[in-house]
């Protein structure tokens, strides 16, 4: 069965400026050519699949390229390799900057981690919902304001606040015009970008909830992005591990969280906050993580960090095999 | 309570004028912290937990005003202090750490001066010493390379390094009380991990007493001995972690547990509290804040709370758990 | 409550919150009205000259007194208002549109055409603007049009320059982002996004950019570029006057110096109200 989206070998680079004085920039510029520019590798031969139905979580430190990877995904910006299949379509031929006016703009939306930043401070709760609706699906009039409505309801968002301001609307009612506004052009992959990581705990449970019945009333595949493990465990059915730009671990979400095979995902696991308060757990990782730039494409990228470091890591990049049942892992020794 | 604690609150009260109406903030809070004891205030946006910290450390917005109430440090009255007393007493015996530390920083002062300033003006460290004991203090905290990075400025380093910064400013005059501000909201959960265990470990050494403020319970469940719960500006329940957590008697607390992903297997036993948090602008607000979205609400509810009292466990309700 | 009455009530407060803002509004108000209706009103025609009552002090019959042609000072400065003011409504909207579009595109697009906008800006910020705004009158004719045109060419590099940095902040805002997704290419994003975002921020520049436009226009009349005789205009008074300030005659220089300062004042009041009634931050 094709999934309904096949990405493969995505990669996205940044050029970075050169650090250094003046001199340097000099010497630099005249001795090197423009290809041996340094580059920030965001994203790394990332590939995976999100099958139709699916909610597949994605967790990673900050900086581990998981904005960076979505964004791509969505079309806002422009892989460097790789390919993106969505439904056999392979949507990174079309340029970024010309998606805008592509006919499958509409099959694949995005929910915003700031809700309130992702609205336009001078639209409506109305105007900010009814925006896709009469770009992508092109509605006016009566047949819009029904379309509107009905996905403000589903949302559970009254009709009297789509009048409003969202300086005017609460952090919970923000989150809810922001969801509004990605189902009202009834995508078929939804990406969720820590969505309710500046809500309130008992908010959060509304709007996880919230999520969970509109995918099932309309069949969307998710991609929730997020770095809070817990939330992730109780809606995902896989889980991918990100770390600097490549993926390391992936598997069903509870088999990662209960049975972490990489040392990263078990370091992950073994920080995240247990209400029981059940020992501090003991494993830490120190230091940071490696840098970014133009990284040596044989060294594992956890090299350093990771309390296992044998001479084998520093040799050979480890690749995402299969494991067990279903589950992957990048590590020479997991 | 045997021991006389490091930080005694009594009866805070606190008022904020805005355009709209006086906003009662904060009301009767009462709370102690003993030495070497690691204290987490909960609750979630609107609670007046970072109100209540800030009302310690007497930086209160100017709107804002103490209409009531005792903080005792040692021998001192922080609400009643003088500004120079206070100025005296801040990083010498009580210190703070803030939520976002990069904005916590000065953007156009190299860290390890920045930790001298303290280390000069309250540890009475003498001038020539002082950089030197800056590095002592990042290396304490975990930075690597802590010669070089004195020089570095905030932004060259990372949201955790910056923490960590803090923490090493924080603590540099050996302050018998640190409270911290959502310390970790915004850092990734391991380093976030990393930096509990610094706060904890050097809390630990030195038998300092530790206020952490957060809204996310399971770090509080983790991390501390004491949980003050806060809801609207009161302090509803004040109990040991662990007895909070197995056997919580304010329904609030109740609420908030079953609100905790952690705390949950699956999506569908995760409950939200019903109702929302009252107006804080209203002249009618009930003697229980909570009463009004309470399902076990009893006539009773209807009279003044009981009064908050120093002991081991204390919850406002007249119809607990 | 829509945007536009949230924003009344919120300038209403501002207003009536520091009287000094709301003497500004009243004196824009009360100088717009003299521009509009004043020529239509004045007790003596400006031009009529009538050397029997040159040199007079200011006096019942003629308020600011006369000048060296017996021409009423108190009609000439009502009158002047109209030139004066337009000339700074007109400067100011036309820099708006030159430098708030530059500007924009180059902030939002970046690449070529913003070197090309950060070029132009660079070179008129070489020269002394002043010095410019005579080169280009001097060089395009002495016409009022041209004293337009050169005060907005002077002004072009600071709107280019705030229009640039707002867009290119909003560039990577959410709501671009979530406009994008929606379907809305670029043109649409610029137009329904950012514009609207960054025009009241242009907006409290250009009242200020005003009383700037005012002294220009004086200045360069004053050395004799720009509005000629018999013209009333404030800056050609001024330098008429200037003459007779040594021989007592105060009056014919002073009047229309004092409209200059008072327009300018208010003008500045005027931008730090806007400023106040925009600003996001200051509003509950």
């Amino acid at each position: 069965m094709t999934p309904l989206l096949d990405v493969a070998e995505l990669s996205k680079r940044f050029p970075v400026a050169a650090s250094g004085g003046a001199l340097k920039q000099v010497r630099r510029l005249l001795t090197r050519t423009a290809d041996e520019q340094s580059q920030v590798h965001a994203v790394d031969d990332v590939s995976f699949t999100i099958a139709k139905g699916e909610t597949v979580g994605l967790v990673g430190e900050s900086g581990c390229g998981k904005s960076t990877l979505v964004r791509a995904l969505a079309r806002l910006l422009d892989p460097t390799a790789g390919s993106i299949r969505f439904s056999a379509r392979d949507l990174s031929l079309v340029a970024a900057r010309d998606f805008a006016h592509d006919r499958d703009r509409g099959r694949v939306q995005m929910v915003f981690q700031d809700a309130g930043e992702s609205i336009n401070p001078r639209f409506t709760a109305f105007d900010a919902i009814a925006d896709p609706v009469r770009r992508l699906k092109h509605l006016s009039g009566a047949a819009l304001v029904e379309t509107v409505d009905k996905a403000a309801r589903q949302c559970g968002l009254p009709l009297e606040l789509l009048g409003r301001y969202p300086h005017q609307l609460s952090g919970g009612q923000r989150a809810r015009v922001g969801i509004a506004r990605a189902i009202a052009v009834e995508p078929e992959l939804l990406v969720l970008d820590e969505p309710t990581a500046a809500l309130d705990v008992s908010v959060q449970v509304v709007i996880l909830k919230l999520l969970a019945r509109l995918k099932a009333e309309l069949g969307m595949s998710y991609l929730f992005v997020s770095h809070d493990l817990s939330v992730v465990r109780l809606l995902c059915n896989r889980v991918l591990v990100m770390y600097l730009g490549k993926i390391v671990e992936a598997g069903p979400a509870r088999a990662v969280f209960d049975n972490p095979l990489h040392p990263y995902t078990k370091a992950l696991v073994a920080a995240v906050p247990r209400l029981d308060g059940n020992g501090v757990a003991k494993l830490r990782l120190s230091g940071e993580p490696m840098s970014p730039i133009d990284p040596d494409p044989n060294v594992c990228r956890f090299y350093g960090r990771c309390p296992r470091g044998a001479d084998l890591c520093r040799a050979k990049m480890p690749a995402l095999r299969r494991a067990a049942a279903g589950r992957e892992v990048a590590c020479h020794f997991a | 309570m045997t021991a006389v604690p490091a930080l005694a609150v009594e009866d805070l009260s606190v008022e904020f004028r805005t355009r709209s109406g006086v906003v009662k903030a904060l009301e009767g809070v009462n709370f102690a912290v003993g030495k070497g004891e690691t204290l987490a205030i909960v609750g979630e946006s609107g609670s007046g937990k970072s109100v209540t910290a800030y009302a310690l450390m007497g930086i209160l917005d100017p709107a804002g005003r103490v209409t009531a109430g005792r903080a005792v440090l040692g021998a001192l009255d922080l609400i009643s202090a003088s500004p120079s007393q206070l100025a005296d007493v801040r990083g010498r015996e009580i210190a703070m750490i803030f939520q976002n530390p990069r904005t916590a920083l000065n953007p156009i002062r190299p860290v390890g001066r920045q930790i001298a300033d303290v280390l000069i003006r309250h540890g009475n460290v003498p001038r020539a010493e002082a950089p030197a004991r800056s590095i002592d203090l990042l290396r304490a905290v975990g930075i690597t390379d802590p010669a070089r990075r004195a020089k570095a400025y905030p932004f060259e380093m990372s949201g955790g390094m910056c923490q960590r910064v803090m923490i090493a400013i924080a603590l540099a005059a050996r302050p018998a009380l640190l409270i911290a501000d959502e310390p970790t909201t915004g850092l990734d959960v391991t380093t976030q991990a990393v930096i509990m265990d610094i706060i904890a470990e050097l809390a630990g050494e030195s038998g300092m007493a530790t206020i952490f403020i957060t809204h996310d319970l399971a770090l509080a469940g983790q991390r501390a001995d004491r949980v003050v719960v806060m809801h609207a500006g009161h302090v509803v329940e004040n109990a040991s972690t662990r007895e909070l957590i197995a056997h919580p008697s304010h329904p609030y607390t109740a609420e908030l547990i079953a609100a905790t992903p952690d705390s949950a297997p699956s999506l569908d036993a995760l409950a939200s509290i019903p109702g929302s948090l009252p107006d804080l602008r209203r002249t009618d607000l009930p003697p229980c804040r909570y009463s009004e979205r309470c399902p076990r609400k009893v006539e009773r509810c209807d009279a003044p709370l009981p009064r908050p009292a120093l002991a081991d466990r204390f919850v406002a309700c007249w119809n607990p758990l | 409550m829509t945007a536009l009455a949230g924003t009344i009530r919120h300038a209403r407060y501002v207003i009536g919150e520091n009287p000094v803002t709301g003497l500004a509004f009243a004196l824009f108000v009360l100088i717009v009205l003299v521009a509009l209706v004043g020529p239509y009103v004045v007790p003596i025609d400006p031009l009529a000259s009538d050397t029997v009552e040159a040199l007079k002090s200011p006096s019942l019959r003629h308020w600011f007194g006369t000048d060296q042609l017996g021409r009423d000072i108190f009609s000439r400065v009502v009158v002047a208002t109209r030139l004066d003011f337009g000339v700074a409504v007109w400067s100011v909207v036309l820099v708006f549109v030159m430098g708030g579009l530059a500007g924009v595109a180059a902030g939002f697009f970046g690449g070529w055409i913003d070197r090309i906008v950060g070029r132009i800006a660079d070179t008129i910020m070489a020269f002394p603007l002043f010095v410019l705004a005579m080169g280009i009158v001097a060089a395009l004719g002495n016409t009022v049009t041209n004293i337009v045109i050169a005060t907005a060419i002077v002004n072009f590099p600071l709107y280019a320059r705030v229009a640039r940095a707002e867009a290119n902040v909003r560039r990577e805002a959410g709501f671009v982002e979530a406009a994008r997704l929606s379907g809305n290419g670029d043109v649409r994003i610029l137009s329904f996004q950012i514009l609207p975002n960054v025009f009241p921020i242009l907006v409290v520049q250009m009242s200020l950019t005003m009383g700037y436009a005012i002294l220009n226009a004086a200045g360069l009349s004053f050395i004799g570029l720009g509005v000629r005789p018999p013209t009333p205009e404030w800056g050609i008074m001024v330098a008429e006057g200037a003459a007779f300030m040594v021989s007592g005659e105060w009056w014919i220089a002073f009047f229309p110096g004092l409209a200059l300062m008072v327009a300018v004042f208010c003008f500045n009041l005027l931008g730090d109200g806007l400023r106040d009634i925009v600003d996001p931050r200051r509003r509950t």
